[in-house]
């Protein structure tokens, strides 16, 4: 299965991979409307360090530690790909805490927001690959 | 300071109702021109350090930005342009040397884009080259006066070492210091992918290059950085650099900004000094103590690599060429005025120097002229642009084409000229790890070959046009061109003819 | 309007050759047969034929065919002659008034052997002093110029059609044993007989069909080595080629045929090791004279024919066989019109030479 990973060898700690994945998740058509005065809450994000930056997004672990620990199952696997209905989280948190990469983080409307590999917004491919001005973050099967 | 003589040259142009804030203009520019306001939360530009690279605009999610020249003036003066006029306020302050990167820009005539070329029709078909063999593949070399047979009556080899390069186009000398190791690498890999050669310039070959070898031209300057056997034995051919066409009669100059690291070990030069080659080759002051540095060259490698003699055009350079043709060279390579360089006095570089269309053609015509135009082949950079110039080019009297700028503008290079501060924003005229890391070579040596597989692609579309199927036919063949707009001495100079006759 | 030589005039044209192998000599009269018959191929601005083995008696002397402009160049060229030559026997050419020929310029013909003494003295072979004799009466003696200087062979030609030139020389009345000939359509109007096919030196002739895109590379190569392209023509490029790559670098025929229609490298790069070898030396060391665009010429030389098209065949070229006689000509029916019944008759490949020989076979 194609996850996305990212060449910390190349990555520039841009910021744009998030700025990209806040569109993507917006279902906007225009970047510019869709981010214009909005503080972005991108479901991938940039740890930056001495001269070494590393974005990171969900892994989509074969054996999800979320999924495991999510009370209502809202987290599922769909095609390989965690995905969250929204309708039943509860907001309860448990698999921010659970989630080892630290890849979950609190959404809109007190949900929970993850990395889907852009399947359920107007993109179907991930965007963060599309934005990455230096090749760093491709999208592939290891 | 209390005045502001300089006014900056360019204004950044930002359209507030499309600027998200995403802050990547102000990550990515190593100038440090944008900033973010905290408490009005907007972006802010500083123009007076914008450089014009265009990396903020080119990342810019939304195209916020853009980049305008100032439309402060001084008052109109076909005399005294404003850049004539800051050019002495900054000599005023500085005292110093007015430095400047890349090629000439000056309103100099440029004779390709007044030469025009020929199509079959009718009497001579044309050809189909999706649909018919069209070849493009060249040997560089020394061609033999006669030949030998064996006992058997069977023809012998004797060809003197040369190289065979799949399309007549190479990469022009630029060297590891003006250059990123990355912008190396990616050139490196795209010379072996498309079945050409890349040239080392002179800063030596890092080892980690040593595996394109076969692709490689190493270059013996006249700092002679890095030159040691197994250097020379490295490389594919060996070309002696006697000039360089962006700075005729001055050696290579290293800025001591660049100077760091591999870079300072790699030449042996102390970190922050600036490496200022020689002017002369200080054991080459006349044709034969050159003639003496070819054969030690040859000898040093058994007389299996070839060499090559890299000259700037200047004004007797047919009668250097001459001389050289006859030195043991296998191979003279030209480099007209309008050739890139990472740094050179503006000076030297906006007046001395002749175009390379000139150049070729009296070098060429006063090779046939002597009988010797089949001693060496002739290589000619100096702002090759797009495969029209080469293709006249190789009518005009070439065997291949040098390309340098053309290059880092395939990596990503926006013209910007500031080489010479090493704060490339696009990773590649710089050392600094961190604008280095900016040219990913994996996306780089695929766009160089992209681009020359395109102007192969372009020049075998022309050749075709032409009714001509293989390269060598096209070489030195005037008749394909025609001057547009050219004066009797410059027709008669390029040895075409008006179009019309 | 630039005469020729001033300007390069493009054409199409017809060829016809007869050869045979066993030396028998034939009138002219066949030859003139079958160009007619492509008589559709001309404009009538330019016919020619070469001859060998026409001058038995002869044989030993180098035969100057000259066109004067008038008495003043001929006795300027006659100067030059006898200060570097033996002349042993001279004439005007032997014509017959035709209609169709006009504009006759004066045709002298001279039979003449290089003077010892200034053959010793130029330290030069035989042929290379020749050469050089003719060339030098062609560029520097104004109104002179010699179009044929063979031993044993001889080239006849005109503005006209090449019928009606066979008919001015009264070619019915030698007998050679190879014949070609040639009948041309320019596409400009050349006034001046010297521009007409074949082209000779010594004793190569060359009638060509064609318009080659590689002149000027060819013709800039070729001038480093002694020649002047003074008619530019592609015929005059080719003839001196062969006569370069043939006697001075010491090529032969087949090897010469690997230089001027080299194969393409995808078929080089197919063949057994020795042959991609030697055609890969060949085209490298030879490079600049490589010729491009459509051709397809017939090269007479002393004792034999070669014809050869261009890699890519655009140019017709048929050859047919019957017993000791060859025929190869622009097309079929120009073979047909002189010999009906023939044994053999194929259309050799692009780039393949068909070479004949006295005595030896067809290749």
């Amino acid at each position: 299965m194609r996850r996305v990973y990212v060449n910390e060898e190349w990555c520039l700690g841009c910021h744009l991979c998030e700025y990209y994945c806040a569109f993507a998740n917006s279902n906007e058509k225009d970047m510019a409307k869709a981010l214009k005065n909005v503080t972005i809450h991108p479901r991938i994000q940039l740890e930056e360090g001495n001269n070494i930056n590393f974005a990171v997004s969900c892994r989509h672990c074969e054996e999800p530690l979320c999924v495991k620990g999510c009370i209502t199952g809202a987290l599922s696997i769909k095609d390989g790909v965690i995905t969250a209905d929204t309708n039943k989280c509860i907001g309860c948190y448990t698999c921010i805490l659970c989630c080892p990469y630290g890849a979950i983080s609190p959404g809109e409307h007190g949900v929970i927001q993850k990395c889907e590999l852009c399947t359920n917004n107007i993109k179907g491919t991930p965007h963060c690959v599309v934005g990455c001005p230096n090749s760093a973050i491709v999208f592939e099967e290891r | 300071m209390g005045i502001n003589y300089l006014y900056p040259e360019y204004e950044v142009v930002r359209n507030m109702d499309r600027c998200i804030n995403c802050r990547v203009c102000e990550r990515q520019c190593a100038n440090e021109v944008h900033s973010f306001d905290e408490e009005r939360k907007i972006m802010c530009s500083d123009d007076a350090l914008c450089v014009n690279c265009h990396r903020c605009v080119s990342l810019c999610p939304t195209r916020a930005l853009k980049i305008v020249k100032t439309d402060h003036t001084f008052k109109e003066n076909a005399n005294w342009s404003g850049r004539a006029i800051t050019e002495i306020y900054k000599q005023a302050e500085s005292g110093g040397v007015l430095l400047s990167s890349m090629g000439n820009p000056n309103n100099y005539p440029v004779y390709f884009d007044k030469i025009l070329i020929n199509a079959s029709q009718v009497t001579n078909p044309s050809i189909d080259p999706l649909r018919e063999p069209m070849e493009t593949k060249v040997f560089l070399g020394s061609k033999p006066k006669k030949i030998e047979r064996d006992k058997d009556g069977k023809l012998i080899n004797n060809l003197s070492a040369g190289v065979e390069l799949a399309m007549p186009i190479m990469f022009s000398a630029m060297s590891y210091g003006s250059i990123s190791y990355n912008a190396h690498e990616s050139l490196a890999r795209a010379a072996q992918e498309a079945g050409i050669l890349y040239n080392t310039g002179e800063g030596g070959l890092h080892k980690d290059f040593y595996q394109y070898g076969s692709n490689t031209i190493v270059q013996v300057a006249s700092g002679r950085f890095g030159v040691h056997k197994d250097y020379l034995e490295a490389g594919a051919a060996i070309e002696i650099k006697m000039g360089q066409g962006a700075k005729p009669g001055i050696g290579g100059h290293l800025p001591g900004a660049k100077i760091v690291g591999d870079i300072s070990k790699t030449r042996m030069v102390p970190e922050g000094s600036d490496a200022i080659s020689p002017a002369p080759h200080h054991d080459i002051y006349s044709i034969e103590d050159l003639r003496q540095l070819v054969y030690s060259l040859k000898e040093a490698t058994d007389y299996k690599k070839p060499v090559i003699v890299k000259i700037a055009a200047v004004h007797n350079v047919a009668a250097i060429a001459s001389g050289i043709a006859r030195s043991g060279a296998d191979i003279i390579a030209i480099d007209g005025f309008r050739g890139g360089t990472g740094a050179a006095p503006t000076r030297i570089r906006d007046n001395v120097g002749i175009p390379i269309e000139l150049a070729l053609a009296s070098v060429d015509q006063r090779l046939r002229d002597e009988g010797i135009r089949d001693n060496v082949s002739i290589v000619i950079g100096g702002s090759i642009r797009n495969s029209g110039d080469i293709v006249k080019a190789i009518a005009l009297g070439a065997d291949a084409v040098y390309i340098g700028t053309a290059a880092l503008i395939a990596l990503g290079c926006h013209l910007c000229r500031s080489c010479h501060l090493g704060k490339c924003n696009w990773g590649i005229a710089t050392q600094r790890p961190e604008l280095v890391k900016r040219l990913n070579p994996n996306v780089g040596y695929q766009r160089l070959v992209n681009l020359v597989r395109a102007w192969n692609h372009e020049i075998k579309e022309m050749m075709g046009g032409m009714g001509i199927n293989s390269i060598e036919s096209l070489k030195g063949n005037r008749l394909m061109l025609r001057g547009l707009g050219l004066n009797e001495k410059e027709l008669q100079i390029l040895g075409i003819k008006h179009g019309g006759e | 309007m630039l005469k020729e030589g001033e300007i390069r005039i493009p054409s199409g044209c017809a060829i016809s050759g007869i050869f045979s192998k066993s030396g028998k000599r034939i009138s002219g009269e066949s030859i003139i047969k079958s160009i007619a018959t492509m008589h559709d191929r001309s404009n009538g601005l330019g016919g020619g034929f070469a001859a060998y083995g026409i001058y038995p008696e002869y044989k030993d002397y180098y035969a100057f065919h000259i066109f004067y402009d008038g008495n003043i160049s001929k006795k300027e060229c006659e100067e030059f002659l006898e200060r570097h030559f033996d002349i042993i026997n001279l004439s005007k050419i032997p014509t017959r008034k035709t209609p169709g020929i006009t504009d006759v310029p004066l045709i002298w013909r001279y039979f003449v052997t290089p003077l010892p003494t200034k053959l010793n003295e130029s330290q030069l072979d035989e042929k290379e002093f020749v050469a050089r004799c003719v060339m030098k009466i062609n560029t520097k003696i104004n109104g002179a110029y010699v179009f044929s200087s063979g031993k044993n062979m001889g080239v006849f030609k005109a503005v006209g059609y090449p019928e009606d030139v066979g008919e001015f020389y009264r070619l019915s009345e030698y007998e050679g044993y190879s014949w070609t000939a040639h009948g041309r359509y320019p596409t400009n109007t050349p006034g001046w007989w010297g521009g007409a096919h074949p082209f000779a030196l010594l004793d190569y002739s060359v009638v060509h069909n064609g318009e080659i895109s590689s002149y000027d590379a060819n013709r800039r190569s070729i001038e480093m080595y002694g020649y002047k392209c003074t008619l530019q023509t592609d015929t005059e490029v080719i003839t001196y080629i062969i006569d370069y790559l043939n006697r001075k670098i010491g090529l032969n025929l087949e090897e010469i045929s690997a230089v001027v229609a080299a194969p393409f490298w995808q078929v080089i790069d197919r063949m057994p090791k020795e042959e991609k070898e030697k055609y890969t030396y060949l085209r490298s060391a030879f490079a600049s004279l490589l010729i491009t665009g459509p051709f397809s010429i017939l090269v007479g030389f002393d004792g034999g024919m070669m014809a050869l098209n261009d890699r890519l065949k655009l140019r017709s070229m048929v050859v047919g066989e019957k017993d000791d006689m060859v025929y190869m000509a622009s097309e079929e029916c120009a073979i047909r019109v002189i010999e009906q019944n023939l044994d053999k008759v194929w259309s050799p490949q692009g780039g393949e030479a068909v070479i004949v020989t006295l005595n030896g076979g067809a290749k």
